[in-house]
């Protein structure tokens, strides 16, 4: 059954032609911009048309003069070259006219523009914080602050050599763990920072998106007008995990966004009362391995070996076995000058404690060490 | 004008074997070497495109991992740019100025050997970071602080890389200033120069004032890294938005620089195979030069969305906009230099038509770019992507492409395979349509640029675009193989002229022409 050369290369063919075909290849593609569901979004798309068309029809003009003159003028049809080279009318004709049409596409975009720009009388603010790689939401006001993650479905077939079809994932790296939340008809305003490097926040239906920076705060809003989910992605080259955290929004009508607002309240009260009490060796260790999952096995891999060069490795690190306050002080505070975060504000003192303790004792770096929230408390001061 | 030092003309030996070519300060020899170190900087950036693309075929990850992968699209970008395609115009600059402005060499010829010499050393020190621990280079080709700091061993690499190409580029554009200003035969006024020379000339100037901006926020970056500075580092006081404006007020005449000796070589192409001469040949220059002026006011529309004051937003706007029509000029002099010509269509003629279309398809994407609210959802996407590939592949690099068909049996005095090379231009332009028209679409359904993963949604396009990125990819090896029959002397003899509408001194020489050429200045008619 030796096939050919040749052979090889149409049966190739086919079978990419065949996977070409398939129709979860093409599932839900999209040729278009979005409408979106805010004004900026239906603005942005109304003037993303005008600019479309006006392009397609200064194509058709110059392309099809093109095209009408390698027709006719050519050679082997007997063409004879003229031989003027200038016309002054013609010149400035064509300098003007270009002119007007870009007037004509700056004076939308300027009032487009304006509006984008206008966070005035708000409603309600979130404060949104890109972290390497997962994105928090502070509800400033409500005492509500979560982290939004890639949820585990996704990020389990993301694995290279995961051996899971992405195609069988729902919403595939579309998707986290928890979802921000907005009412509907409120003007909402966005509030953007950065803790480590540039993340920019991106959701196609809300119509923007807008750069998250270590430092400063940038501002932009928005008032979604249909109640659904919408997705969005990072869109800012921010290291190994930058394809892998995107946004999930949830605009909901008024009664229900008031029922998730209290069950927000009673989940931070609890995780509150987590951090006061003595956890138990098991309960660290399981939490501390979905901590580790979620937060550092992206560079510092699952095996807790790292990539050598970029990543440093934790099994058998010398902080890790080393003085417990060095390492608390490194998980909370990070190393400036280095790819590694600081987590105090992103995790929880139970997280903290349970990850550190996990740290301690995987991989052969069985130092045997419990941490407890209230040494991380007590780290905070 | 002649006074120069000349090489003695009755000295014909000259060194042999590698000596030659170390030492050359012959600018016919050292257009050979750019040219040279261009194309096999195509091919490996080339092959780190086929990475990307391999991996970006179907979702999930199957061949490299996601630091590997930023790697590889960080190196592509800085091979092709800064290896590929500036290098190939210094190269063609060597080779054609001088023939075309009546010159026996460039004017600074030990210069000249230098400039070329630097780049082996400097993608030396940039290609050897793949093999560091850590990697390469992979925080994208714009080295955007803070990211670019938690770079590991590469980074003072990548510096120093980028420092010499810098110095590369300056030193090669102040040879082109001065050959062009002072050793132009008697009677070639600025008036009859060709139109590759002057978008040279004014490339040379945006090199000058830009390639030192570059190394100055590099450098910025170094400091911050190991001397404990903060000019890009908030925490002490600093801004990393900063890097960006500085970035790019390099970064957007950059741009330019790859494409303003693009339109003068299709300048030259067009005219000579529509057998009429170049329409608007004063508006031709005075559109080149006010683009490059614009170039230097335009930069910030690469980011709109770092959160720019309202009156940023609107001046670069406007100013971003504005390019397109001094753009549109230079189109609509091609098609009417076409108007009423007597038209062939050899190779080198296909690929500059060819060129005209799809360039100007880049640069309707680039005007939807310019208009701010609409960059909200553009900026970052695969949308952009598109862009830049239409203007710099089948812009800047058909340019180069073209140029070279045209010239080929000028430089090596053979005639290339006509039917190959026909072969070469349709593979490749059906390729590359495949490979980056999809793009657009990815962009607008919500694609980012610079992932090596994405939602299933964006399957269909990805995998049509790798397919046209494989058989792009794969018809270039057609022209090398063209190229290196012409270079071993296969093919036919060519003429003097080569091409019947072929106008200027480049022509009146043999072909190929002897290795010290108008030695004796020529009458320019
Ligand atoms: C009509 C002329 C043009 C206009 C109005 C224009 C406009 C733009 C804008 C607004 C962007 C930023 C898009 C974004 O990041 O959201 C952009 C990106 C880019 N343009 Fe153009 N452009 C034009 C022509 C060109 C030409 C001639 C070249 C090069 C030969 C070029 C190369 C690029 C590159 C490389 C980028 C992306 C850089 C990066 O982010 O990595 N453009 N262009
Ligand atoms: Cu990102
Ligand atoms: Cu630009």
């Amino acid at each position: 059954m030796e096939s050919t050369f040749p052979e090889q290369i149409r049966k190739l063919a086919l079978a990419l032609a065949c996977m070409l075909a398939t129709r979860e290849v093409w599932a839900d593609y999209k040729l278009n911009l979005t409408e979106g569901v805010t004004s900026i979004s239906r603005e942005a798309y109304r003037l993303h048309m005008l600019a479309l068309w006006i392009c397609v029809v200064i194509a058709i003009v110059v392309f099809g003069a093109m095209a009408w003159s390698i027709y006719h003028h050519r050679k082997s049809r007997g063409a004879v070259a003229a031989s003027f080279h200038d016309n002054t009318k013609v010149e400035i004709a064509w300098t003007i006219v270009p002119f007007l049409i870009l007037v004509v596409l700056a004076i939308p975009a300027t009032n487009a523009l304006i509006a984008m720009n206008d966070t005035s009388n708000a409603d309600l603010t979130i404060k949104i914080t890109g972290l390497q790689w997962r994105w928090r939401y502070d509800y400033l006001k409500e005492d509500i602050s979560f982290v939004s993650n890639l949820d585990d479905k996704s990020a389990a077939a993301a694995k290279q050599g995961s051996g899971i079809d992405p195609r069988t994932v729902e919403h595939y790296l579309l998707n986290v763990d928890n979802p921000v939340v907005v009412p509907v008809g409120k003007k909402v305003r966005f509030l953007l920072n950065a803790s480590d490097v540039i993340h920019s926040w991106w959701v196609p239906d809300l119509g923007f998106k807008k750069d998250a920076i270590p430092g400063f705060v940038n501002e932009i809003w928005a008032r979604v007008d249909t109640p659904g989910t919408y997705r969005g992605q990072c869109t800012e080259l921010c290291g190994v995990g930058h394809g892998f955290m995107p946004i999930v929004l949830i605009a909901m009508n008024e009664p229900e966004y008031l029922v998730w607002l209290a069950q927000q309240h009673a989940a931070s009260a609890k995780a509150r009362a987590g951090g006061d009490r003595t956890w138990t060796r098991e309960e660290l260790l399981a939490k501390g391995d979905e901590v580790y999952a979620k937060n550092c096995a992206a560079c510092h891999q699952p095996n807790g070996e790292g990539i050598p060069g970029a990543f440093k490795a934790l099994k058998g690190s010398p902080v890790v076995k080393g003085p417990l306050a060095e390492h608390i002080d490194r998980v909370m505070n990070g190393k400036p000058g280095t790819a590694m975060p600081p987590f105090a504000a992103q995790l929880s003192d139970a997280e903290i404690a349970a990850v550190i303790t996990h740290e301690r004792n995987a991989w052969g770096n069985n130092t045997g060490d419990l941490v407890q929230p209230a040494q991380i408390k007590a780290a905070r001061k | 004008m002649t006074e120069l030092a000349l090489p003695h003309p009755h000295d014909h030996t000259h060194p042999s074997g590698i000596t030659r070519w170390l030492f050359t300060t012959n600018h016919k020899d050292i257009g050979t070497l750019y040219l040279l170190f261009s194309v096999s900087m195509l091919f490996i950036g080339g092959s780190f495109a086929m990475v990307v693309r391999a991996e970006l075929f179907q979702p999930g990850l199957q061949f490299v991992s996601p630091h590997f992968f930023n790697q590889m699209a960080t190196m592509h970008a800085l091979v092709m740019i800064f290896g590929a395609v500036m290098p190939a115009f210094v190269g063609l600059a060597n080779w054609m100025i001088p023939l075309m402005i009546g010159a026996p060499d460039m004017a600074l010829p030990r210069l000249n050997n230098w400039s070329f010499w630097l780049l082996p050393f400097a993608f030396t020190l940039l290609l050897a970071t793949l093999f560091m621990p850590g990697g390469a280079p992979s925080g994208g080709w714009t080295m955007y602080p803070p990211l670019v700091l938690q770079m590991g061993m590469a980074f003072p690499f990548l510096i120093f890389a980028v420092h010499l190409m810098g110095l590369s580029s300056v030193m090669g554009a102040i040879n082109v200033i001065t050959t062009v200003f002072n050793m132009r035969a008697p009677g070639m006024t600025y008036g009859k120069l060709p139109l590759f020379v002057w978008t040279w000339v004014i490339t040379a100037f945006l090199l000058i004032a830009a390639m030192p901006v570059l190394a100055g926020a590099v450098t910025m970056l170094l400091t911050d890294k190991f001397f404990g500075t903060s000019f890009f580092n908030a925490a002490g006081g600093g801004d990393p938005v900063m890097f960006q404006h500085v970035f790019w007020f390099f970064g957007h005449p950059e741009v330019y620089i790859m494409i303003l000796p693009a339109f003068g070589i299709v300048s030259q192409i067009v005219p000579t195979f529509a057998r009429k001469p170049l329409f608007g040949y004063t508006s031709m220059i005075y559109a080149v030069a006010s683009i490059a002026f614009l170039s230097f006011i335009v930069w910030a529309h690469h980011m709109f969305t770092v959160g720019m004051p309202l009156a940023g937003e609107l001046f670069f706007m406007y100013s971003t906009v504005l390019i397109a029509v001094p753009t549109g000029v230079k189109v609509f002099n091609w098609v009417a230099t076409m108007w009423r010509g007597s038209m062939t269509f050899e190779t080198p003629m296909l690929w500059a038509l060819c060129f005209i279309i799809l360039f100007s398809i880049g640069g309707f994407s680039g005007l939807m770019l310019g208009l701010a609210p609409v960059d909200f959802q553009y900026q970052d996407t695969y949308f952009v992507v598109a862009h830049f590939h239409y203007v710099l592949v089948t812009g800047a690099v058909f340019a180069i492409i073209a140029g070279v068909y045209f010239w080929l049996p000028k430089w090596t005095g053979r005639m290339y395979d006509e039917r190959l090379g026909k072969l070469h231009f349709w593979l490749s332009t059906i390729s590359v349509n495949v490979l980056f028209f999809p793009q657009h679409f990815l962009g607008l359904a919500g694609m980012p640029r610079r992932i090596p993963d994405y939602a299933v949604q964006f399957s269909g396009w990805n995998m049509v675009s790798s397919l046209g990125a494989f058989a792009f990819g794969a018809s270039q090896l057609i022209f090398l193989y063209i190229v290196v029959r012409a270079i071993s002397g296969h093919g036919a003899k060519a003429s003097a002229q080569v091409w019947e509408g072929a106008q200027g001194l480049e022509w009146t020489l043999s072909s190929p022409p002897p290795y010290h050429s108008f030695n004796e200045p020529p009458k320019v008619p």
